[in-house]
């Protein structure tokens, strides 16, 4: 990668011994379309450590049977290692209780389990769900359907011109139908990091239960979900350095007690009948059939791999590449920031002038940039901003400064072709 | 597999800077929208058919260089030509695109079209080109608007002989 001199003040140290740290990842060696990869797709997937893929591996070789089954050994390993990792997870986001910890295939899975279980028992005709503008169509079309089902109605916040949530307005969308909160952690299109605490207070003061979609939070900072008091907490596994396939949906036990099941099988029950079925305890009653259970182990090492670097340290790092970053496009003529918040976390949306964000990826890729283009499944946000889509560029702890080099040289690039 | 940077073309991006029979057609008697749901492309395409023959034809719309390219050098290329010729040109554009026609090797009647090639080796950016001859063939058909992804989606269905 050629990397550009700056103009402006070198950027900062990193944080982390990020060369250190590449070298972990096996992919950022290869040369995908011939070019050396800067890959800056992490807000739809992030890369996987060695450390990971090994676990998976030692788990598939020496560990695997179905678990909560048999009584032979290999089913105890099993078992064994998937309820650490359910442990493992609990700790990471400082869940009371492990039991609140349920294995769902993703966030998409996590929103939809919350829907069924909790939505279709306690939401009925006329009760109103508050949504935000900025949310993902996976905290949105849930929603939708179970309004569509029962005659609820949703209510959606709106943001400013930098792409903040109006908070006064959040506040005046409560009335005494308000059954839930749906909300972003951080936005996957803009990177605004949302005051979801004081939006949990205040509906909580309500007593109306908050679900937050952290998919793009828990890879990028601290989340600890009891000093944030949130009902639901719902993110991937696939974010967070983990495989596909695995996710997370965090409840409060006594809420998760109180909710139906969303998938019926094996596993979710202690005793079946024709006449009458008995539910499991939670978490089982939510993980009807057998789980994900490599993933599952997978996640954990993948937590234990994040803690080990410290997400702290993580945050310090993407706020340096995303203000270095911002700095350098904010300098370029032609080139718009969409999602100018206060407080960002990791993600840059941009557009360039007179070019479609399809063309500009296009062009990227073939720089071995990856960034993805699109309405990134937050259609309400582009109608927002007016604009058919856009580019985005997302960090994790892996990525350098010279990567955003190659980045700002690939955009002036582009800006040559289309000149 | 080709070099994907031949796909930026100067004429793609000429075609894209300034596009020919760009605008509001008045004498249109046939009209078609299409779009592009995954990535928000939408064009008109609008035409005046004397008879059998395309008289006049024009387009608008927003989208990508290459969407808006094809576009201009589709309403370039089919102007004067019979409703059957342009469904050959459509059938075999679409071939081209999505990589079963050769056309270094096959007979066609695409002429400079064939800078489109390249998109074969982008699958993302197939329906790109495509999506102004998916509009054509519907308005040419009278369609009232197609989508690239709507049930009744052209790509999915025979061209040529609606």
């Amino acid at each position: 990668m050629t990397a550009r001199l700056s103009t402006l003040s070198p950027p900062p140290a990193p944080a982390l011994d990020v060369g250190r740290l590449r070298a972990d990842f096996p992919i950022l060696e290869t040369r995908p379309g011939g070019n050396a990869l800067v890959y800056l797709d992490n807000a739809a997937s992030s890369q996987m450590p060695r450390q990971v893929i090994d676990r998976l591996v030692r788990y598939q070789r020496s560990q695997h049977a179905n678990i909560h089954r048999a009584v032979h050994t290999l089913s105890e390993i099993a078992t064994a290692e998937y309820e650490e990792a359910r442990r493992k997870l609990a700790r990471f986001i400082n869940a009371r209780e492990e039991r609140e910890v349920i294995f769902t295939s993703g966030t998409t899975e996590a929103i939809n389990l919350a829907m069924h279980g909790y939505g279709r028992r306690f939401i009925g005709a006329g009760d109103e769900i508050i949504l935000t503008t900025l949310e993902h169509h996976s905290n949105i079309v849930p929603w939708q359907m179970l309004a569509e089902e029962k005659g609820a109605k949703i209510r959606v916040v709106p943001i400013s011109e930098a792409g903040e949530l109006l908070i006064d307005e959040y506040e005046n969308l409560f009335s005494e139908r308000t059954k839930l909160v749906g909300v972003a952690h951080v936005s996957n299109a803009l990177g605004s990091v949302n005051p979801i605490k004081q939006m949990i207070a205040f509906a909580r003061a309500r007593g109306v239960p908050v679900l937050v979609d952290g998919a793009q939070a828990v890879p990028h900072m601290k989340v600890d979900v009891q000093d944030l008091d949130c009902d639901f907490y719902a993110f991937s596994g696939h974010k967070l350095c983990g495989p596909t396939g695995i996710g997370i949906l965090y409840g409060k036990a006594a809420l998760l007690e109180r909710m139906q099941p969303f998938k019926g099988g094996g596993d979710m029950i202690l005793s079946v009948s024709f006449e009458k079925t008995t539910y499991n305890v939670i978490p089982q009653k939510f993980e009807a059939g057998t789980p994900p259970i490599a993933a599952a182990i997978g996640l954990g090492a993948a937590v234990d791999y994040l803690s080990g670097i410290g997400m702290e340290a993580i945050a310090v790092h993407e706020h340096n590449l995303l203000d270095y970053a911002s700095a350098q496009l904010r300098r370029m003529k032609g080139v718009r920031i969409i999602g100018t918040a206060a407080h960002k976390a990791a993600v840059l949306s941009f557009a360039l002038e007179g070019v479609h964000p399809h063309d500009v990826g296009t062009l990227l890729n073939q720089d071995g940039i990856a960034v993805r283009t699109g309405h990134h499944c937050a259609q309400p946000v582009m109608q927002r901003f007016k604009v058919p889509a856009t580019s985005r560029a997302s960090f994790a702890f892996y990525n350098t400064m010279a990567e955003v080099d190659a980045l700002v040289a690939g955009i002036r690039n582009v800006q040559k072709v289309f000149s | 597999m080709a070099d994907p940077k031949s796909l930026y073309q100067e004429v793609i991006l000429d075609h894209n800077r300034k596009p020919r029979n760009y605008g509001e057609l008045a004498q249109a008697n046939h009209k078609a929208e299409g779009h592009n749901p995954l990535c928000g492309d939408h064009l008109n395409v609008a035409l005046k058919l004397e008879g059998e023959r395309i008289d006049a034809i024009a387009f608008q719309g927003e989208s990508c260089a290459i969407c808006k390219a094809s576009a201009s050098m589709m309403t370039a290329s089919v102007k004067g030509k019979t409703r059957q010729d342009a469904e050959q040109m459509i059938q075999e554009f679409r071939d081209m695109a999505t990589g079963t026609l050769e056309t270094d090797k096959q007979a066609h009647h695409l002429g400079r079209l064939t800078v489109f090639a390249g998109v074969r080796d982008l699958p993302t950016r197939v329906k790109c080109a495509i999506l102004p001859w998916h509009t054509l063939h519907a308005a040419l058909n009278s369609i009232a608007d197609t989508s690239t992804e709507s049930e009744n989606d052209p790509m999915h269905a025979p061209i040529g002989d609606a």
